[in-house]
């Protein structure tokens, strides 16, 4: 067994979780797959967004396969940094609005 | 405009990759790459192609008229640059590629070096084998039109002979373009396209054909050509009011510099397992060793420009433009070898781009 949590080289792994549930797996891969096709989107527009989702999931193979991604869909590195700023930028302010909350308590409780 | 270069020649920096066996080797280590190393005779024989790659009878004649370079990127697999003095094709040997190519009707003649235009036969031979009725591709580093008055007329003369034009560059943005191939390459880049644009190349309607070459600056993969063709002319247009034809989506090959660049940066293992991983057999009969005569400054014929760099000569008696013959050239099988997953990888890779 690995000491680690995290192999680099487990990515490639990925495809064997239908090792498990098969059925599952593969209709997971199916749909994956279609997803990250070009539509109304260009795929090199998924990829900014997944390295975007990669980052809040905090996923280290997302990362790295979406950073190999964008590089090779042609991304550049200001829009790569750009997507992760949109994902914080959610992220905090999803942190933030719920403050809305603690305040809307605070002035119910205090005098 | 000037170009300041980042990387060396091999040869200059008497790295050991210098040497073609050596690279061999490397590529050959299967302890590099463990349980991925697959050799590439084995992996396309698991593909019908037990006998090797047969080639067909070819409509490409390719020379590298020099390894002579205004530039020294850092991904080169021709290992060219400015002290690149000696290897370099004379006029008698481009006599003999003009005879072959008027003796067979080859109908396209590729010539790469190196920057080709350094060549101080260039010009006469263009001209040649656009009389003999063959189409001319120059692979053109566009940095080149701006390094001296004496180019500054190449746009011109390139259309005069309705050279078809293929240039390189990386990225529509310059510190990856100059990353790759030199301080100051981007901005001279741009200056030279706007005057290949001027005369006409890329402009629709005029038959000047102006295509762009992407090549990876780094240690990943193309994407799709197509995508990155509307991209890049999405950018070009709006940052600088550059247009062009095609966008050629190019794998770099794990030989000479950008070998070396794989080994220094630590990037070998993960990007031959890449290359490995991403074979596709379908771009087994649109590959370029097959349709292609490669020849190198001093006449030797080789399958394609890798197999040329890495000095692997065809495998038939015909490996010479001094005893040249068709029917032994043609009746060969294609010298392979590991960086041949370079072509094959995705939507693989040639000199015109994808092939699958």
């Amino acid at each position: 067994m690995s000491k680690t949590y995290f192999d680099p080289n487990d990515l490639k792994k990925f495809k064997d979780i239908t090792d498990f549930q098969k059925e599952y797996g593969e209709k997971f891969f199916d749909y994956y797959g279609s997803v990250f096709q070009e539509g109304a989107l260009t795929a090199r527009e998924k990829a900014l967004i997944a390295l975007a989702v990669a980052h809040t999931v905090q996923c280290p193979y997302c990362i790295d396969a979406y950073t190999n991604g964008c590089l090779s869909k042609g991304a550049d590195e200001e829009q790569m940094m750009e997507a992760v700023h949109v994902a914080a930028a959610i992220k905090s302010g999803a942190t933030l609005v719920n403050s809305v909350q603690m305040m809307n308590q605070v002035k119910q409780k205090m005098m | 405009m000037s170009v300041k270069q980042r990387s060396k020649t091999l040869s200059r920096s008497n790295n050991e990759l210098a040497d073609t066996l050596i690279q061999l080797n490397i590529l050959n280590d299967k302890e590099r790459l463990d349980e991925s190393f697959v050799p590439f005779r084995k992996k396309i024989a698991e593909d019908g192609l037990a006998n090797g790659i047969d080639p067909v009878y070819p409509d490409i004649f390719q020379l590298n008229i020099g390894k002579l370079c205004n530039q020294t990127c850092a991904h080169c697999h021709v290992d060219a640059g400015p002290d690149k003095k000696v290897e370099n094709m004379d006029k008698a040997t481009l006599e003999k590629c003009l005879s072959i190519i008027k003796k067979y009707q080859i109908p396209i003649v590729d010539i790469t070096g190196g920057a080709p235009e350094m060549n101080p036969h260039f010009r006469w031979f263009v001209e040649e084998c656009t009389a003999a009725g063959a189409k001319v591709m120059d692979r053109c580093n566009l940095t080149i039109i701006e390094a001296h008055k004496k180019y500054s007329d190449l746009p011109q003369f390139f259309a005069d002979n309705k050279v078809e034009v293929v240039s390189s560059l990386p990225y529509f943005t310059a510190s990856r373009t100059d990353g790759q191939r030199g301080d100051g390459v981007f901005e001279a880049s741009i200056a030279a396209l706007k005057k290949l644009n001027e005369v006409g190349y890329g402009v629709e309607g005029s038959g000047l054909t102006l295509n762009l070459v992407f090549n990876p600056s780094g240690a990943f993969l193309p994407g799709d050509q197509m995508e990155l063709e509307t991209e890049f002319k999405n950018q070009l247009k709006r940052r600088y009011g550059i247009v062009f034809n095609n966008l050629f989506a190019i794998t770099n090959l794990p030989i000479s510099r950008f070998l070396d660049y794989l080994l220094e940066s630590g990037n070998y293992t993960q990007y031959m397992t890449d290359l490995i991983d991403a074979y596709n057999p379908t771009t087994l009969d649109g590959l370029m060793c097959r349709n292609t005569i490669s020849v190198s400054w001093d006449g030797h014929v080789y399958d394609c420009d890798f197999n040329q760099m890495l000095d692997l000569k065809v495998a038939s008696p015909s490996n010479h433009l001094d005893n040249f013959d068709m029917d032994q050239f043609v009746n060969r099988k294609v010298v392979l070898n590991q960086h041949c997953y370079g072509c094959t990888a995705g939507a693989g890779s040639s000199c015109g781009g994808e092939v699958a």
